[in-house]
């Protein structure tokens, strides 16, 4: 079974703003049957035409498709189409406590959906492509050459995701896309698109984000581990492991070459520093034995 | 909550009179078979009183049992041993609907240099028997079709089947991991050579499998080590296991009437009342001879998962074959190699009954599942398009 977290199961059971609305102003669609699962989304404006007022949404789908849609339609009412553009598939999760990581695909959908539908509504163009199966996966405001024909995606479609999602795997691409799920012949592929979007934001100048949530906090503290600080200590024959993490007070301990190595007061300040400057100025790093 | 559990083909409760049998084994009379003393002696004698037994079932002879770990070994076992015993032959001949322990290991031999063929099904799931002889040929070192299969019940000619290998000088075996105990198998005038059962699918407990080989059958141990199984699969016997698992094995055979007709009963009534009630609705394996404890339902403009989890709510267990619940973003190889139209491979619902089951609780099924199918499809936007002017 999969271990859904109370709020997908609510949204599930009792989906919110199930249905159409014949006077929509905009509309996204995307999936299809053949996929397994499909998102139809209705949203209305206010009289200015910049606030959305109602959304409504139809799902053939799993459980966590349609609690994404459900938590989506949440989430927008209220919201400028502007602010509604800036929800994220990661958002999304977040809303619903979280989402297996094999069903993030879901998530993608909802934001994709929203995503098409103020496209659309703004007359933005949506360049259409054919998929060579029934499986058009319809990501259709993505055009570029078509990687996985099983579910009709794009390579320029996989690059946003793999880069908003900070993917690096083909393994997490799946998860998040389905592209590489079925016959798997693309995923060769794949790891080209993670290596160049690896390559595109390491080349990318990075800054510390002005504001940061708890959870965000986390969650960038152990990216710059994984992503900066650990194979830099590799190199060397060491490694570190994170311990804990306290609001702003990071606990790591050193391992291999590095645990007991009597720099180690100055590779703590390295970690530090590193946080600093890609998290948030007030983290302090702690070295712990354990 | 009360389950209603219909979803014995992916594992069966532990008949009582099944668990009395072993209880003695793990505390009083945990002797190991193996020893020389008293203590031990009599365990070795419970063993083969389950021997007898499991052999009783299958219409074999005792030294024809092999106890093994679990139908997944007993799969694996046949297959290397097949082909070590026929090492000048490179050609394993197996069926698309395969369970994943003859299929994933086929196809890592694949990778190893054996050539491999997939002998496809028509709609019903019927196994194509002209394309299985055009296949096997004197390269052939072993055909492995399933008896019944899994997803769908459909039953295999394995007989026929097995006589196409054999005249190629092949092996041939059968997972019969679903079809033992839900229908009479008889291996007494058999030209199957080896055959593989799992406990957990028949009332015993899981950890326990079967390969029964053929007096004559050459064989060659995947696990070796002592001579346990008289050196034809190394390790100290699970005893208790074996031991319920003889158990089980008479209880199947004494049940073996009731399951051809109480059981097979209750699925009609089942699938004929949802197919009553539920349009766009269709049996998957329909036309073909089945298993009588089995129905799988494809349910159009639905997913599967979603079904499943508002099954859930009423305590009523099924399983599918879409993908969602697999882990996978395919549905089912099963209803793939069937070509299952897509628009409902992925609402495909597998009932599996067994003697357990009650009246009561096939009628809470057929009350509570077409609201639910009418929830989802009112919820997708191809139900609606699809289905407007019917309720």
């Amino acid at each position: 079974m999969w271990d859904y977290t109370p709020i997908v199961k609510d949204h599930f059971l009792n989906p919110r703003n199930v249905g159409d609305i014949p006077d929509a102003d905009a509309v996204g669609e995307v999936g299809s049957l053949a996929c397994g699962d499909a998102l139809k989304l209705y949203l209305k404006l206010d009289d200015n035409k910049d606030k959305i007022v109602d959304a409504k949404f139809q799902t053939f789908g799993c459980a966590s498709a349609i609690a994404s849609s459900s938590a989506l339609t949440e989430m927008v009412k209220g919201k400028t189409l502007d602010e509604a553009l800036a929800v994220s598939n990661q958002d999304i999760a977040d809303f619903l406590g979280g989402l297996p990581e094999e069903k993030m695909h879901c998530s993608v959908m909802g934001q994709e959906a929203l995503e098409v539908a103020i496209f659309k509504y703004r007359g933005m163009d949506i360049p259409q492509h054919d998929s060579e199966h029934d499986h058009g996966h319809a990501y259709p405001d993505y055009e570029g050459e078509l990687v996985c024909k099983c579910f009709g995606i794009t390579d320029a479609f996989l690059k946003k995701v793999i880069e908003t999602n900070s993917l690096t795997t083909a393994e997490q691409v799946t998860n998040f896309t389905k592209a590489g799920g079925a016959c798997g012949s693309c995923i060769p592929k794949i790891k080209e698109l993670i290596a160049q979007v690896l390559g595109e934001s390491a080349a990318k100048p990075r800054t510390r984000p002005e504001k940061l949530s708890n959870m965000k906090k986390m969650q960038l503290i152990q990216e710059v581990l994984e992503r900066d600080i650990r194979p830099l200590l590799w190199a060397d024959g060491g490694d570190l492991e994170l311990i804990d993490i306290d609001g702003s007070r990071v606990q790591v301990a050193f391992r291999k070459a590095c645990a007991g190595c009597a720099s180690s007061g100055n590779t703590a300040r390295m970690v530090e520093m590193k946080l600093r400057d890609l998290v948030a100025e007030d983290i302090v790093v702690e070295e712990v034995t354990q | 909550m009360k389950e209603i559990y219909l979803d014995n083909n992916a594992t069966t409760k532990v008949d009582e009179a099944v668990f009395e049998e072993m209880r003695p084994y793990f505390c009083e009379l945990y002797g190991n078979p193996s020893s020389m003393h008293f203590f031990g002696g009599q365990v070795q004698s419970k063993v083969n009183e389950a021997r007898n037994r499991v052999a009783g079932l299958l219409g074999a002879s005792p030294d024809e049992i092999i106890f093994t770990a679990c139908g997944t070994e007993s799969d694996n076992a046949a297959i290397r041993s097949a082909l070590e015993v026929l090492p000048d032959r490179k050609h394993i001949i197996t069926s698309r609907v395969e369970h994943p322990a003859v299929l994933t290991q086929c196809r890592n031999l694949r990778q190893r240099g054996y050539r491999v063929s997939e002998i496809g099904v028509d709609g019903a799931g019927r196994l194509d028997m002209e394309e299985l002889k055009a296949t096997v040929d004197d390269d052939t070192a072993i055909v492995s079709l399933m008896w019944a299969n899994n997803e769908t019940g459909v039953i295999f000619p394995v007989e026929e089947a097995a006589a196409i290998a054999k005249s190629k000088g092949a092996l041939f075996h059968s997972d019969a991991v679903q079809a033992i105990g839900k229908i009479p198998i008889n291996m007494t005038d058999s030209l199957i050579d080896m055959l593989s059962l799992s406990g957990h699918k028949l009332h015993a407990p899981k950890g326990i499998g079967v390969l029964f080989v053929r007096r004559g059958t050459a064989f060659r141990p995947l696990l070796v080590g002592g001579h346990q199984e008289k050196s034809r699969r190394a390790g100290t016997e699970n005893a208790a296991a074996i031991i319920a698992l003889g158990k089980a094995c008479q209880l199947a055979a004494e049940f073996m009437e009731a399951e051809n007709s109480v059981v097979k009963a209750q699925r009609n009534r089942l699938q004929d009342a949802l197919m009553a009630a539920i349009p766009h609705a269709r049996i998957n394996g329909d036309g073909a001879e089945r298993l009588p404890n089995t129905t799988s339902i494809a349910f159009e403009f639905v997913e599967g998962e979603a079904i499943l989890l508002l099954l859930s709510e009423f305590g009523i267990c099924a399983s599918s074959g879409s993908a969602c619940t697999s882990g996978s973003l395919e549905p089912s190889h099963v209803l793939r190699a069937m070509g299952v139209p897509f628009t409902c491979a992925h609402g495909s619902i597998r009932f599996s009954l067994s003697r357990f089951t009650t009246d009561e609780e096939i009628d809470k099924v057929i009350r509570e599942l077409p609201p639910i199918i009418a929830r989802l499809r009112q919820m997708s936007p191809f139900g609606r398009e699809h289905l407007k002017g019917q309720s």
